[in-house]
């Protein structure tokens, strides 16, 4: 059931590492200070940072992910862009890039240092570079083991030949080489996925025609079911959603993600770096057709003729039970196989690998030829993931742990020397990580639960820090401290429902709790994080000395004149971009509601 | 800083558009078109589509260059709020 990719397919693929590592070389040349390898000597476009502010984040695991989602929950998943992370972008762009930029910060642990202390600055740069640099591994393990499974294709030799091209790219040209691949990366998703999504549906009859082979209203609508968990198959009700996802988690991360928000930092100007989230957000709400759809595609899709294998019976549209391409899995999507071959089975229901319904639509509906090109746009969106974690990942180590702890006053020369030895060893780490998650599986799943209840406090650290002066360095540290251990503490002593105690929590043995769902879970875990370390910070800044206000100048919001914006068109102006976004995000939602 | 990327983003487009189109001309007819995009030879119309994306961003490449060197290198336009401390 391999698909046999072709000459033409590698000479797209190959065609396109061509120009990845040609930019790279072209761009070396204008490395000349640390302030051009890590921040693109804060000359970049508003366009351009938007763009690459968007695809830094688009990983494949985003791609992947969000496929899976879509076959699993339908378009309800659209969540996830229309309210986990629009409103958070508009709201990174429009009030807190003012002060990331304006304070001319580095980094958005450096930032901490200056609104701060030091203290809360190495507990965020630790964290996030640790993070950062496990991540990518995740990342890397992610794009080998698809790449095994589809195609056949070995597993260390894909990850060292992407890895080894992402840390030629970001050694030769830092950041602006890692954007610029973004943008390219970005453009490569659009042009791969469109042609996908075109066929998908024409195959399926339209929106109208998909609607009628789901046959479960709940995966078509995005807000109707969502007044009560069990009426829908995410299990988890709006208040919740919103507060949980729209608000803790997706301000956490758009806010206050260095891979990010470094994007914006290296904007041209102030209004460029305050447009450039904003910009971004165009396209992302766009991407729920171009990544969802096709995983809800698949739950329903049918193939005359996959590879030479015999096709089984289509399905009769509306039907309550879907055959398959694949014994036991659902459309074109397949079951998970053990070791032995056989398909794995969980209470009786047959485990279906989600994962691999996107990768199961480019196989299906792509000739060679465009093959390669949806290759070619899957292999981008991982690299330009890991490209993201890189530059990020050094400019974190050189400025806010190496020259911060280790080595204060040395020459410029010799930090742009450490940002690409950082590259090199940052990429080592990621490489271990990847071999070390292919071993141990549930090494992975600890890891991102750690990740998650460092990142669910972060946002309320933030918010005080840029719209309250009376907040603290002691408020700050203690309550990201306190809302971590908050997620922890919430985590373990709930349950989802119908799993064991362990990685999937209720590790601290009495269960308080069982929620209908994982992502339930999640969310509250989130909210809980959140309110705790909002609560102890203001505390504990109540207790501790201010800082003089002459200090927080251009820091807080009460303490900084508004930005500046004479001489520019109404379209360029930032809050302008914002409300047309809303007006369309309200359009969208109400559309799919 | 540097150089426009439009310009590789440009060139690397034409020449997947160029790729396709002529494989999706010499494999005309070819059964994996029924098998896999419908019947429709989608490498020769998206190949189409390709060359004309990448016709489009060196255009916009060439306008942008008879605007001036100034916009592509994008220099600071506002003045630098001075450093407080670092």
């Amino acid at each position: 059931m391999r698909p046999e990719p072709h000459l033409i397919d590698y000479a797209i693929i190959l065609l396109y590492f061509v120009f990845v590592l040609g930019i790279g070389f072209v761009l070396k040349k204008y490395m000349k200070t640390s302030t051009d390898f890590f921040l693109s000597g804060r000359s970049i476009p508003a366009w351009i940072a938007g763009l690459a502010f968007l695809s830094a984040n688009l990983g494949a695991q985003e791609v992947i992910g969000m496929g899976a989602s879509g076959a699993k929950y339908g378009i309800s998943t659209s969540h996830f862009y229309w309210i986990g992370a629009v409103p958070a972008m508009l709201f990174v762009g429009i009030f807190m890039m003012p002060f990331y930029y304006g304070s001319r910060a580095r980094s958005v642990p450096e930032y901490l240092k200056l609104r701060f202390d030091e203290k809360t600055r190495g507990f965020n740069a630790i964290s996030f570079a640790v993070m950062t640099v496990f991540s990518s591994g995740v990342s890397m393990y992610a794009m080998g083991k698809l790449l095994q499974l589809l195609l056949g294709w070995n597993f260390t030799a894909a990850i060292l030949i992407s890895a080894l091209i992402v840390l030629a790219y970001t050694f030769l040209g830092g950041l602006t080489s890692a954007i610029y691949n973004e943008v390219l990366q970005f453009f490569l998703i659009v042009m791969g996925f469109i042609p996908l999504v075109y066929l998908g549906l024409r195959d399926v009859g339209g929106w109208d025609g998909l609607k009628a082979r789901i046959a479960n209203d709940a995966m078509v609508h995005s807000w109707k079911y969502m007044g009560h968990a069990s009426a829908n198959p995410m299990g988890v009700e709006w208040f919740g959603m919103l507060m949980g996802l729209a608000f803790v988690l997706s301000f956490g991360y758009w806010c206050t993600d260095f891979l990010v928000v470094q994007r914006a930092m290296a904007a041209d100007s102030m209004t460029a770096a305050r447009r450039t989230p904003v910009i971004a957000a165009f396209p992302k709400m766009a991407f729920p057709f171009l990544v969802i759809l096709p995983g809800m595609i698949a739950g329903v899709a049918t193939s005359p003729n996959l590879h030479g294998a015999v096709a089984q019976e289509n399905a009769v549209a509306g039907s309550a039970t879907q055959s398959s391409f694949f014994t036991g899995g659902k459309g074109i999507i397949p079951p998970k196989y053990d070791a032995a071959g056989k398909p794995v089975t969980a209470d009786g229901n047959v485990v279906l690998d989600y994962d691999l319904a996107t990768p199961m639509m480019l196989v299906r509906y792509f000739p060679s030829g465009l093959l390669g090109l949806g290759l070619c746009a899957l292999i981008a969106s991982f690299m330009s993931g890991m490209a993201g974690n890189t530059t990020a990942f050094n400019t974190v180590w050189t400025y806010d742990i190496y020259q911060s702890y280790i080595n204060k006053t040395a020459s410029d020369q010799h930090y742009l020397w450490m940002g690409r030895a950082s590259t090199i060893f940052g990429l080592g780490i990621s490489l271990m990580a990847a071999f070390v998650a292919k071993e141990f599986n549930n090494i992975l799943d600890v890891l991102q639960l750690v990740f998650a209840f460092v990142n669910a406090p972060l946002f309320a650290t933030f918010m005080l820090g840029m719209f309250w002066k009376r907040s603290t360095g002691h408020g700050a540290f203690w309550g990201l401290l306190g809302g971590t251990v908050a997620a922890a503490t919430h985590y373990g002593l709930t349950l989802p429902a119908g799993a064991v105690a362990g990685v999937k929590g209720g590790y601290l043995g009495p269960i308080l709790h069982v929620y209908p769902s994982e992502m339930a879970q999640n969310f509250w875990t989130a909210i809980f994080a959140w309110v705790g370390c909002f609560t102890l910070t203001i505390v504990i800044s109540l207790l501790t000395a201010p800082r003089p206000e002459e200090e927080l100048k251009g820091l807080v919001y009460s303490l900084t004149a508004k930005p500046e914006e004479s001489g520019i068109e109404w379209y360029q102006k930032p809050a302008t971009l914002a409300m047309i976004v809303l007006v369309l995000l309200l359009g969208l939602n109400l559309v799919f509601w | 800083m540097g150089f426009d990327i439009r310009m590789p983003i440009g060139m690397l487009f034409m020449l997947f558009g160029i790729l396709l189109i002529a494989y999706g001309a010499a494999t005309q007819g070819n059964a994996m078109y029924a098998e896999h995009s419908l019947g429709v030879n989608m490498n020769l119309w998206w190949g189409i589509a390709l060359l004309c994306f990448g016709v489009v961003m060196l255009a916009l490449t060439r306008m942008r260059r008879k605007q001036g060197p100034a916009r592509t290198t994008g220099k600071q336009r506002e003045p630098e709020r001075p450093a407080t401390r670092h």
